[in-house]
């Protein structure tokens, strides 16, 4: 289709406004080049991004299981409360006073987060995952700054994690220890126990891990890092798996981030924003970043700590992206928290048992929320890869499975099916999934060729990376 | 039960296909000692006591009817095209668009948004957008830094929340940063600039318009930073660069901002929209997502995220941020706004908003606040107060009125758009009258 | 593809020409099948030190980052420029396609021969 630059003509336009009600003032200077914007009427636009949604699969047009990421149903009452004037008319440097129902929404929020993970205080200044992350990291940094163990400069990241945890240490200036996990996939105590000592930092850990995998000796683990000085942290991203379940806070992690949009249904926005919350036990809480919401007597007010690392946003987060969470959590409660994680757990493990009468899955025994098919044997012996069995997977009108990831599975295809589908989609899929394998499996040729009915076929990544065109340019200006 | 889809029965049926009797034996590896006896929340909460739940916190908030408060986030109309486009159901629940075949509806809305941020930046690279202005602004620091220029200037005419960002990520990364002075005119001090000793400076930040609402002499700073070997980052409202000289046409390396002018509501400070533009140079530096133009098997013009081995899911720990996700809605929202507004219309609102707070300033001053600067201005500016600065904001909010925002020193900073109509401003200036 | 016999190779797959005090290094046929498709190298700076066994630059395909070990330590006294501009020569011909000449050399590492290189690239695959 065509782009908004190319439907562009020259003084077609839509008035947004009246004429200007005060004098006219002139500028003392002004740009040269003319503003390249397109020149359109409404109905060009709405038109446009029509198109542009047909072309974009989202959450509604099918099922969508891409491991990690926890792509639930997004509830429509989120959005109606979000976007209540109440919230979104407000400005962040307006007076306390007069924005005591959210700082008491985000409060509750809070409240209910450290409940359910076990921490003391939660803080939603970071705006996603990653930053949640770099939040957690800096905190560990300026702790050890604080008790003069500037030595402590060593994070351990098993080789599973995702590629944040290790470019997340490089930014907070520390040393990366990669560590080799076992053929379950899981913390090889006894390497954990070899390169701890008195320049360990912390541990990033994943658990359930990113294969779908619960780390059974987490409380080892914490106390092998613990001993040696340093601290844990918890990485939210699989929370699903243990909602309501098991508090990390228990399992002795001393910080952790939620990806709200994940576990909290907060929609993903075909990219963002998310939420990257972050909680952390009470000798951590005053290096939290940017203000902390306290509440004294009846009233709220943002209070800045001594020993904070200081703002990592402008402003106090993506907070119409927390109050969604919030919504979530109530509309499960207390009760139904923890059954929420038990149908996501069951879904995937009902996936994993039917798909592995074909399929070789990484995880041998009870996965978590989500399991890993690897198509080593496959690629090898048929030329049929994960990247293959995808993009078939998309002609079928469904979302494919992650690929490629973690990095220790060889032609991965992690799969996590939530909890917001029922028995017989998952039936369907698994069907799917099966007759795509035996098709290809017995004419092999087919492999290369998805996908067919996608809006294009695959694209050429490599042509696009050698010679990198990243914006229009009018043909009519060269 | 909430949101879930299977019933006991058809729970039932896949128990007894894995071969479990319960929910609980899903669970039966884990440590036992783990295991929690019930959460300490309310019980669940049918949406109709959802909704009244946030309305009742919504209620608590004071929504101004007026304000002359900007300082980083302004209020500017957004038309209902906007996020009626925007908040599409299919934008805002899809994932990143990693599977280019189903999703080129977004990559070629990232595509088109890089654009209008070239367009409007006057570079030739955009990312695919980061989480706010201070983000971004950190993140340019960081992406000009290399291993023998490590140290970085920010101008004291830079938000100051934005400072504070920045200081906070280049704290972590163990990098020097210093604070570049103001002359008493509130400008960039390009003689104190021409002093600095360069050897290790990698950067200097600066904002147009700045803090203060003073338009700075960006051409004028570039030249004496390049000379000394210093990359040029400027942090540029995108609504007054529909008017000012673009980033780009004066010379600079890299320019970042908020984009919260361009259809965000104000939203107490997010989510808002961080974006960062580059010369070409730059192109391997600049950290986060990019789409690029390409082609599919047969030859059709395609979308792709572009650039990846950059990111921190090829290169790990070598990466240089570990920037992942977008703002993609946001940025999709910024270019609803762009596209529907237009360059003309870009320019009319920026128009606006000067000619108001021009007038707005004018007003003050007659009524006896003196601003504090002479140079000129865009739509915020600076004045001291005549009366004390609480009790006037406090007799404007009985009014409904969100005044400028107090500065530590005593002056205010105010800050018009063209949301606020004359009458609306000679009624701010009446009130301000009564305080003494 | 044949690996010249008039060329030296490493075990972390450079090949080397020795002509006087001077170095030629690339990757060789074996690393850029391996690597795939290639869209940038990101080479060293002239006047730069390098240090045998240490890496010397990366390149990157699509979905990877590798680094290239250097085999030799020295001073790098030319880079091949064309190939920021042009990585798919690496792929091309990757005896044609050299990263960057070293001079001043200190060390070198102990290479193999063609038919030597071919053997340990059988036992590797």
């Amino acid at each position: 289709m065509k782009l908004l630059f190319e439907k562009s003509i020259e003084n077609r336009r839509t008035h947004y406004l009246s004429a200007c009600d005060v004098p006219d003032v002139e500028l003392p200077i002004k740009r040269k080049t003319p503003l390249g914007l397109p020149q359109l009427s409404e109905t060009d636009v709405t038109r446009h991004y029509s198109e542009l949604e047909s072309n974009t699969f989202g959450i509604n047009d099918g099922f969508y299981p891409l491991g990690s990421c926890t792509m639930k149903y997004n509830p429509k009452i989120n959005d109606k409360i979000s976007g209540l004037p109440g919230f979104t008319d407000i400005h962040p440097l307006q007076p306390q006073s007069t924005v005591q129902g959210l700082f008491e929404a985000l409060d509750t929020a809070g409240q209910y987060l450290s409940e359910i993970t076990g921490m003391y205080a939660m803080s939603f200044q970071p705006a996603a995952g990653a930053h949640g992350e770099l939040a957690s990291l800096m905190m560990f940094k300026k702790y050890f700054e604080e008790r003069g163990e500037t030595d402590r400069v060593k994070v351990i990241v098993p080789d599973s994690a995702h590629g944040t945890n290790p470019a997340t240490v490089h930014m907070c200036g520390m040393k990366i220890i990669n560590l080799p996990s076992n053929a379950d996939g899981c913390i090889d105590l006894d390497q954990l126990r070899a390169v701890v000592g008195p320049d360990t930092a912390g541990i990033m850990l994943t658990n359930p891990n990113t294969l779908g995998i619960f780390e059974e000796d987490i409380l080892e683990i914490t106390k092998i890092v613990h001993n040696a000085g340093g601290l844990c942290y918890y990485d939210g991203a699989n929370l699903n798996a243990i909602a309501g379940i098991m508090r990390p806070g228990e399992m002795g992690f001393d910080c952790i981030h939620l990806n709200l949009h994940k576990t909290f249904s907060t929609p993903h926005g075909g990219g963002g924003p998310g939420s990257g919350a972050i909680g952390c036990k009470e000798f951590l809480y005053k290096y939290l970043p940017g203000p902390q919401i306290v509440k004294e007597g009846d009233s709220y007010s943002f209070k800045d700590y001594e020993g904070s690392i200081g703002q990592i946003l402008a402003f106090y987060g993506n907070t119409l992206i927390s109050l969604r969470a919030l919504a979530f959590i109530m509309a499960y409660g207390k009760d139904g928290l923890p059954i929420m994680s038990k149908h996501a757990v069951l879904n995937a493990n009902y996936m994993k048992h039917r798909l592995s009468e074909r399929f070789e899955i990484f995880n041998k025994g009870l996965c978590m929320h989500e399991f890993v098919i690897t198509m080593e044997r496959e690629a090898k012996g048929s030329n049929f890869t994960a990247k293959d069995m995808a993009k078939a997977i998309l002609d079928e009108g469904m979302m494919a499975p992650t690929m490629y990831f973690p990095l220790i599975v060889k032609e991965a295809l992690m799969v996590e099916p939530t909890e917001t589908e029922g028995k017989e989609t998952l039936d369907r899929v698994i069907d799917t999934y099966i007759s795509i394998y035996d098709k290809v499996m017995k004419e092999n040729t087919l492999a290369g060729q998805f996908p067919k009915n996608t809006i294009i076929g695959r694209p050429d990544e490599v042509g696009a990376a050698r010679n990198p065109i990243v914006r229009y340019s009018n043909p009519n200006n060269i | 039960m909430a949101y879930l889809l299977n019933t006991d029965k058809q729970v039932q049926e896949m128990l007894d296909t894995v071969g479990m009797s319960s929910l609980n034996e899903l669970y039966s590896h884990m440590p036992k000692e783990l295991m929690i006896d019930g959460l300490d929340i309310p019980a669940a909460l049918g949406e109709i006591d959802i909704l009244r739940n946030f309305q009742n916190f919504a209620d608590k908030n004071k929504v101004f009817t007026s304000i002359f408060r900007g300082a980083g986030a302004y209020r500017h109309y957004i038309p209902a095209v906007v996020p009626e486009m925007a908040n599409k159901e299919r934008f805002k629940t899809a994932y990143t668009p990693y599977q280019a075949e189903v999703s080129q509806g977004t990559l070629q809305s990232i595509f088109e948004f890089q654009t209008m941020i070239c367009e409007i930046t006057g570079m030739d690279v955009s990312n695919a957008s980061v989480y706010d202005g201070g983000s971004a602004a950190a993140e340019a620091v960081a992406m000009c830094r290399d291993r023998k220029k490590r140290r970085a200037y920010i101008s004291a005419g830079v938000n100051p929340l934005v400072q504070a960002t920045v200081k906070t990520y280049s704290w972590s990364y163990n990098a020097p940063i210093e604070i570049l002075p103001q002359t008493s005119e509130g400008l960039v001090d390009t003689e104190a600039l021409a002093n600095i000793d360069q050897k290790d400076v990698a950067a200097v930040l600066i904002q147009q318009p700045n803090y203060y609402g003073l338009i700075e002499d960006v051409p004028k700073i570039v030249e004496v930073a390049h000379s000394k070997g210093i990359k040029v980052i400027v942090s540029v409202n995108p609504i007054a660069a529909a008017l000012l000289p673009s980033a780009g046409e004066c010379g600079a390396d890299v320019a970042v901002g908020e984009g919260q002018p361009l259809g965000l509501p104000l939203g107490f400070g997010g989510p808002y929209l961080g974006f960062m533009a580059c010369k070409k140079s730059l192109l391997r530096a600049i950290p986060g997502r990019i789409v690029g133009e390409t082609t599919d098997d047969q030859g059709r013009r395609a979308y792709v995220l572009t650039l990846q081995a950059r990111e921190q899911h090829i290169r790990r720990e070598t990466a240089g941020s570990n920037v992942c996700s977008n703002q993609a809605l946001c940025a999709i929202t910024a270019s609803v706004y762009m596209a529907a507004v237009g360059p003309r219309g870009m320019e009319d609102v920026a128009k606006q908003c000067y000619n108001k707070a021009h007038y707005l300033a004018n007003k003050l001053q007659e009524a006896g606040f003196k601003l504090r600067y002479s140079v000129p201005f865009f739509h915020e500016f600076v004045t001291e107060s005549p009366v004390d600065t609480a009790k006037l904001m406090a007799h404007l909010e009985r009014h409904g009125l969100l005044g400028g925002l107090p500065l530590n020193d005593g002056g205010i900073l105010w800050c018009a758009t063209e949301m606020n109509t004359k009458t609306e401003m000679d009624t701010l200036v009446d009130l301000c009258k009564e305080v003494n | 593809m044949e690996n010249p016999t008039n060329l030296k190779y490493s075990k972390d797959h450079e090949w080397l020409k020795e002509e006087g005090d001077k170095v030629t290094v690339g990757i060789t046929y074996f690393a850029q099948d391996q690597l795939g498709s290639l869209v940038f190298v990101n080479l060293p700076e002239v006047g730069d030190e390098i240090t045998k066994g240490e890496p010397f630059c990366d390149v990157e395909s699509v979905k990877a980052v590798s680094d290239v070990y250097s085999p030799v330590s020295g001073i790098v006294s030319a880079i091949n420029e064309d190939l920021l501009d042009n990585p798919e020569k690496i792929n091309d011909d990757p005896y044609d396609a050299w990263f960057i000449q070293v001079e001043q050399i200190t060390e070198t590492e102990e290479l193999l021969t063609a038919e030597q290189y071919e053997d340990f690239c059988k036992e590797e695959a």
